[in-house]
């Protein structure tokens, strides 16, 4: 019982992270009709910059910063100079560019850093607190919560509040009517792929020093539990998204407690196969076909 | 079959089956009297490259027909070569000091598992369109380590295997250089392979590959069963994926995780994109480019001077890079994208 | 009359082969211009290419004298021009009020925005019922309303309809084209109306144009075009 609550806590806070990757597949999904496969290789790469900084500097928190805002760049950048020019006629063009972005990224980063693991330091302690001899969670673990709450509600506030976020909305749904109505629908993908990038990029800082460290593949895994995550949810749902980051986490929680880490990724791709082929539209679309 | 199945492209190159399959053969039986002619010529690093391009090319080949001919994109063929591999070395384990026909039976069985493998992912994958089956497939391609590690009474974890192979038959000559061996083993497969499908998708099969492929509703007013085509395909490639990986196996004596790991099936599909998808011609581009790019790399990082280090770091990461940005400007640049690579292939 | 748009000799194809040949028109400001013609003349091809979304391969567009080659279409709507595509266009994701409030949001003028935003819900009683209620549960007529009114929100001196009436029933289109003729006596309007619906295009525009092929056949006053029974006949079908 005591291991139930403690893995039921950790896997919140692990599916909090899948949450926020997988929110950030859906924004661009939505957008652009294309699932970003580069995403894991992007947060890692800022990462890696925000490490150094702090490395450089001593603050983990300016590092922290770097990372996020390099997301919001790096985003924005591959949007501006890859993204855009890929042609739509085909499902198959947007996953190829992006799979060629990943190689780039993973490539560039092995030669600067290296390819061995190296230390993903947290800013929380990672002790989980006890209350009445149950280890419940950690400081790091309220963190986690934290970021992940405060970005959910500040990309709520920006769609449904603000005329960017109405912007936002209207291009990715219609552009052509959009531009009509004076939308600058390039700025608004530039936009979305930026916002989507940065969010990467805070749950790869959020998953890092809990995996094994920095590593150009570190996240690989998060990645397709996150696209997981992200289908359970059904692509096109936000809300279904960070369920999904939910329900991944809780099961790769139990699954690696009680039947070894090893299975975990095991586990994810069952899930997805599942999830695919039961529910291709996701566990919360009210209609089980998906014409992608 | 309706008329309306054939593409206007193929209306005009159609020529009757049976002289195609002769000049099949003898492309063939010419190719493969220039390759053993090549293995005397080349010294025994080379034969050794040579065999790995071999091996390659059964997996190019096979996703050449999935993605270029079919429209389904599979990250994952990596992890099917893996099954090859494994499968391989564990039948020769078994079997070890036989002979040398134990190796037939071991890369039959790689062949049959990669193949059972394969219509399990298929049947999936027939359901699935674009990205959902890119990222069912980058999963399968994920789990590879995993499963090594859950069952590793079995696959010995990171470790892996090794793989016994036999020498040279004595028949050859005592001397007969083992990498030679090695290159005749992995192009016989190779040829093999390459044959069959060049024969298999120029009749009804590759009409019905191509109709789905193009418009999929269209495909089915016209009588093609699609679904079956779609796992069809996948099977067909992954056994081709299981040839590849059991040649691996032999050529490296060795199988782990690590020598399958998620770059590799992208590093094909960036082969087969970046070889042209529309014909097998471009599956043998990708190969060779998937051997020579790195040695390139690696004739470069020893030219300029830097500590060994750097030099490693560079030489396991420089092709990386290459193969990425190559793969980016040649979806960028062709207009259309991957479809227009196809045509450009068929026009060629 | 001073002309507020002018087309001159616009050729416009999707590929190779063009679509518009040669096309020439001429807008007066304040009026109302019907275009007309069988499917596949070429109207939503001619008023895309006046609202910049396609590109002449020839030719060109000119608003109040100014040449708008190299416009971005996002900057159309900020020199008055308001382009209501076929289909209607209502962004079915979003609401009523959202789609209204899209219609508004380049104006720097916030206080005139609200208040054309309010105009519309005046005009239009059936949207102020339901402006919380996503594009896609409103009806045809609705939905009609809807984007004539998001594109009134940006106070449009030129007005460019892609067949309002397709699918209303005659009375909402009536109501349609009597509130274009109030629109084009109080503001000034400039509209350029394509229409099926020969009848009550005409009923409504001063001049109207006919497309066939890909070229303007006839231009001329509404009245001439109405009783030209050989026109009609060849052209129009009625
Ligand atoms: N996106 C497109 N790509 C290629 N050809 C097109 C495209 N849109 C229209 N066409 C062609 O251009 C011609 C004119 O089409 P257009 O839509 O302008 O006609 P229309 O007069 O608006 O017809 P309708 O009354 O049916 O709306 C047609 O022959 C059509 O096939
Ligand atoms: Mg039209």
């Amino acid at each position: 019982m005591d291991r139930f609550v403690f893995l039921t806590f950790d896997g919140l806070s692990r599916g909090a992270v899948y949450a926020a990757f997988a929110l950030a597949l859906v924004l661009i999904w939505r957008a652009t009709r294309i699932v970003n496969f580069a995403q894991g290789a992007m947060a890692v790469a800022t990462a890696y910059v925000g490490y150094s900084v702090s490395a450089a500097t001593g603050s983990y928190w300016l590092g922290f910063a770097v990372a996020v805002l390099g997301g919001l760049l790096l985003g924005a950048v591959t949007e501006r100079v890859v993204m855009r020019l890929v042609d739509h006629s085909s499902h198959l063009n947007g996953v190829v560019v992006a799979l060629g972005l990943v190689l780039v990224i993973q490539g560039v980063l092995g030669m600067i850093y290296g390819n061995e693991f190296r230390p993903a330091e947290a800013p929380f302690s990672r002790e989980a607190f006890t209350v009445g001899g149950i280890a419940l969670l950690s400081r790091f673990d309220l963190f986690v919560f934290g970021a992940v709450f405060l970005v959910v509600a500040l990309l709520v506030v920006l769609f449904t509040r603000t005329s960017v976020g109405l912007r936002m909305r209207a291009s990715a749904f219609a552009p052509d009517v959009s531009r009509l109505l004076g939308v600058n629908v390039g700025g608004m993908l530039t936009l979305g792929w930026a916002l989507a990038a940065a969010v990467g990029s805070l749950a790869g800082m959020l998953v890092l020093p809990t995996e094994l460290g920095l590593h150009p593949n570190a996240m690989d895994i998060v990645f397709v539990s996150s696209f997981t995550a992200a289908v359970v949810g059904g692509l096109d749902s936000a809300v279904g998204a960070v369920a999904g980051g939910l329900i991944v986490g809780l099961l790769l929680s139990y699954v690696s407690g009680y039947l070894g880490a090893t299975v975990a990724p095991i586990a994810v791709l069952l899930l997805l196969v599942v999830v695919l082929l039961g529910r291709p539209g996701g566990l919360f679309s009210r209609s089980a076909a998906r014409a992608v | 079959m309706s008329v309306t199945l054939a593409p206007k492209v193929d209306a005009g190159t159609r020529v009757p089956a049976a002289p195609r399959k002769h000049r099949y053969l003898v492309w063939a039986v010419v190719a493969a009297v220039l390759i053993v002619a090549l293995t005397y010529a080349l010294p025994p690093f080379r034969n050794y490259q040579l065999a790995t391009v071999g091996a390659y090319l059964c997996v190019t080949a096979g996703l050449t027909v999935l993605t270029g001919l079919n429209g389904q994109l599979s990250l994952g063929h990596g992890a099917l070569m893996a099954t090859g591999a494994y499968t391989v070395a564990m039948v020769q384990e078994k079997l070890a000091g036989r002979g040398q026909w134990t190796l037939l039976v071991a890369v039959l069985a790689g062949i049959a598992v990669a193949t059972v493998a394969g219509g399990i992912v298929g049947l999936a994958a027939a359901r699935l369109r674009g990205p959902y089956l890119a990222g069912l497939t980058l999963a399968v391609a994920v789990v590879v380590p995993a499963i090594a590690s859950t069952f590793d009474k079995t696959f010995n974890s990171d470790q892996g295997l090794s793989v016994y192979v036999d020498p040279p038959p004595l028949a050859l000559g005592a001397t007969f250089p083992y990498e030679r061996w090695q290159a005749w083993l992995a192009w016989a497969g190779a040829l093999l392979t390459v044959f069959l499908l060049a024969t298999l998708v120029r009749g009804r099969f590759g009409r019905a590959l191509r109709a789905v492929r193009d418009d999929e509703a269209a495909a089915r007013i016209a009588g093609v069963n699609v679904a079956r085509t779609q796992v069809l395909a996948f099977v067909v490639s992954a056994a081709c994926a299981g040839l590849g990986g059991a040649l691996f196996a032999v050529l490296a004596q060795s199988v782990s995780p690590g020598a399958f790991p998620i770059s590799l099936s992208l590093f094909l599909v960036m082969a087969i994109v970046i070889g042209g998808l529309g014909s097998l011609a471009g599956a043998v581009w990708g190969a060779v480019l998937l051997v020579a790019l790195p040695a390139l790399t690696h004739s470069l990082t020893e030219l300029i001077d830097v500590s060994p280090a750097v030099a490693q770091r560079l030489e396991g990461n420089l092709p990386l890079a290459l193969f990425g940005i190559t793969l980016i400007v040649v979806m960028l640049a062709a207009p259309g994208g991957i479809a227009s690579l196809r045509l450009r292939r068929r026009k060629a | 009359m001073t002309a507020l748009l002018e087309a001159e000799q616009l050729t416009v194809g999707y590929g190779a082969a063009p679509v518009l040949h040669s096309v020439d028109l001429t807008v007066a400001q304040g009026s109302i211009t019907a275009v007309l013609g069988a499917n596949g003349a070429g109207k939503t091809t001619l008023l895309r290419t006046l609202s910049g979304l396609l590109r002449p391969a020839t030719g060109r567009v000119v608003l109040d004298g100014q040449d708008l080659r190299g416009v971005k279409v996002e900057q159309m709507v900020r020199r008055g021009v308001a382009h209501v595509p076929e289909g209607r266009g209502v962004v079915t994701e979003l609401t009523v009020d959202e789609n209204l409030r899209l219609g508004g949001l380049w104006r720097r003028d916030r206080v005139d925005a609200k208040r054309a935003l309010d105009e519309v819900y005046d005009l239009f009683e059936p949207l102020a019922r339901r402006r919380r209620f996503p594009g896609h549960q409103l009806s045809g007529g609705e939905r009609q309303m809807l984007a004539l009114g998001r594109a009134l929100v940006g106070r449009p001196r030129l007005l460019l309809l892609d067949e309002p009436s397709l699918g209303l029933a005659p009375k909402v289109t009536a109501q349609i084209m009597g509130l274009l003729r109030t629109l084009r006596d109080r503001t000034g309007l400039t509209v350029l109306l394509v229409e099926q619906n020969v009848r009550s295009a005409l009923s409504v525009a001063d001049t109207g144009i006919v497309m066939s092929l890909g070229r303007v056949v006839a231009n001329a006053d509404a009245a001439t075009l109405r009783d030209d029974e050989d026109m009609r006949h060849a052209y129009l079908g009625f």
